[in-house]
């Protein structure tokens, strides 16, 4: 059976006292050079909800904008896009939604079982009504948020004296998230709100998802979680499970899940599962989702400010895909052409993009020319390029443009449109796993559907040494192609073989009935 | 002779460009003393 795209929601939550407050760059830079001039010069460049709004690759994110749109922009040298107002500036796109930091600290709360994020009083009243307006946001949701909440002067104690993790709004302390216990660091407060922020921004995404695909959500049987984060306690400290915990708010009452890491190859190592799951006839709806990370809030910001560029990394992202058993009309992906990074394939970049493009695609006969939009790391170059990391798209198409040419299959002088004709431009926020292949997802599935291309490959790769249990890195890729409608053969019986038994069949009748006239 | 024979040299490689490792190789062949070698992630 083929697994097909349904669709996905894809979310960015606007969070500018984050980046000052959690992002790892800023949290360092506060301990060992407390006086910097960065630190000073960092709220500066805070961008506001609707300058975020209204910057471009923000508006492809959340599907308002096309990545063709965005690539037919053109960018300064310097300054990339970010001087061009976006003519659509609306905060809700067909994929999903930009939500303001003010909502999302009453999401966090709503995401929260064990009274652990507290929030001012008066925030609450002054935003409730305006959360409970967003159109994701159901009653239910609401309901979580608890009616009695606290005096500020009870937050700034917790904050002072219980080790709590303020939450700031417009830099003010309105809230905080309270250890969730007194010596475990699993627990801590900086744990649990790294953790409360990926569980609230992956429910987020799971109900874009729900909203843009119209899939039931007690069709949906199993969820799993590709984030970067790890929740337990110090006896199992990456126990899990985020994906039943998100799965659990967002109301999907039929399904359980497990979690899976592999660092920002994550997502791909997780739709390549749950396509298997769907497959094999195990689930017949699962979700794909994750949320989005603190720590690499304003991880570039220094090169960002040293630039008087805005600090770009200002918003948290968010994905959710699903699949479903095959419905004869949706882009499938297909299992028989998967690419993956082994331990065995090593480092040289040859290897690398020819494990992960060429293999896949020559055991079935396919060229690298075969394939019409190759989504790898889709980091905003406007991000990278400041902080000298370059464009990291067009450095993976230049990859698989040189091996194109090795294998004898594209000419030299065709490297230089390569990547116009088989890429993208980067548009998604550096929130490790969320750049990572997936932000095509949706306008792959469009596209194809569309008749604008026949197939994508999607592209994960996962820096696995910053875990210091090996020095290897990871990649895993997939196919997605458009449906002819047609049964795939893989471990089962064809519809032309099907056809051709029961014409077999009536032909044998046939003969039977005639056999008896005569 | 290649620039690099005889030389120490430090070698921070790229994961979405040129791995430690493929550098390490090269300038090990072209005669160098690699002395430390990683591949970082910058996205």
């Amino acid at each position: 059976m083929k697994a097909v795209i349904k669709g996905a929601g894809y979310i960015l939550v606007h969070t500018p006292d984050m980046v000052l407050h959690n992002g790892t760059t800023q949290t360092t830079e506060r301990i060992v050079n407390p006086e910097s001039e960065y630190l000073k010069e960092l709220p500066k460049h805070l961008r506001s909800f609707d300058e975020v709004c209204a910057y471009y690759p923000n508006q492809v994110y959340i599907g308002n904008k096309t990545p063709d749109d965005l690539a037919a922009l053109e960018a300064d040298k310097v300054r990339g896009w970010v001087d061009i107002k976006c003519d659509v500036t609306d905060r809700y796109g067909k994929f999903g939604q930009i939500m303001p930091q003010e909502e999302f600290l009453l999401l966090m709360q709503a995401c929260d079982v064990f009274q652990l994020v507290m929030l001012d009083k008066d925030f609450v009243a002054e935003f409730k009504p305006q959360f409970a307006a967003n159109p994701l946001i159901s009653e239910d949701i609401v309901a979580k948020i608890p009616e009695a909440q606290t005096e500020a002067a009870e937050i700034a104690r917790l904050v002072e004296e219980e080790h709590s993790e303020g939450l700031y709004h417009n830099g003010k302390l309105v809230g905080c998230v309270k250890r969730a216990h007194d010596i475990d660091v699993n627990l801590s407060s900086h744990v649990m709100h790294e953790d409360i922020v990926s569980k609230a921004s992956s429910v987020l995404s799971i109900l874009a998802a729900i909203k843009s695909t119209g899939v039931a959500k007690d069709d949906v049987e199993y969820v799993i979680d590709c984030c970067e984060e790890a929740c337990g306690d110090m006896n199992q400290r990456g126990g899990g499970n985020f994906a039943k915990a998100a799965a659990e708010i967002a109301g999907l009452n039929n399904a359980t899940g497990s979690d899976t890491r592999g660092f920002c190859a994550g997502p791909s190592h997780a739709i390549v599962e749950a396509a298997a799951l769907v497959a094999s006839g195990t689930y017949n709806t699962v979700m794909v989702t994750a949320g989005g990370c603190t720590a690499k809030l304003g991880m570039n910001a220094k090169n960002h400010v040293e630039k008087d560029l805005p600090a770009l990394e200002d918003c948290l992202g968010g994905f959710a895909v699903v699949l479903t058993a095959d419905n004869g009309v949706d882009p499938y992906i297909n299992l028989q052409m998967v690419g993956r990074h082994t331990v065995g394939t090593g480092a040289a970049p040859q290897n690398v993009i020819g494990s992960l493009v060429a293999a896949p695609l020559a055991k079935n006969g396919l060229k690298i020319t075969d394939i019409d939009k190759f989504s790898p790391e889709m980091q905003n170059p406007d991000i990278t390029k400041p902080a000298g990391a370059g464009d990291v798209p067009l450095a993976n198409y230049k990859m698989i443009a040189a091996l194109a040419v090795k294998n004898g299959e594209l000419q030299r002088a065709d490297i230089a449109t390569f990547p116009a004709k088989h890429g993208l431009t980067g548009w998604a926020p550096t929130q490790g796993h969320i750049p990572s292949g997936v932000p095509y997802i949706g306008f792959a599935r469009e596209d194809i559907l569309a008749g604008k291309i026949k197939n994508a490959m999607i592209i994960g790769k996962g820096s696995l040494f910053l875990g210091r249990m090996t020095n290897l890195f990871d990649g895993v890729s997939f196919v997605i192609e458009g449906n002819d409608g047609k049964t795939q053969e893989a471990g089962g019986v064809s519809e032309e073989e099907v056809k051709g038994l029961i014409a077999k069949a009536m032909k044998e009748f046939a003969a039977t009935l005639m056999a008896q006239a005569e | 002779m290649s620039i690099l024979a005889g030389k120490k040299v430090v070698i921070i490689g790229d994961r979405d460009g040129i791995p430690g490792e493929a550098i390490k190789l090269c300038a090990e062949s072209a005669g160098a003393e690699v002395v430390f070698s990683s591949t970082e992630c910058f996205v």
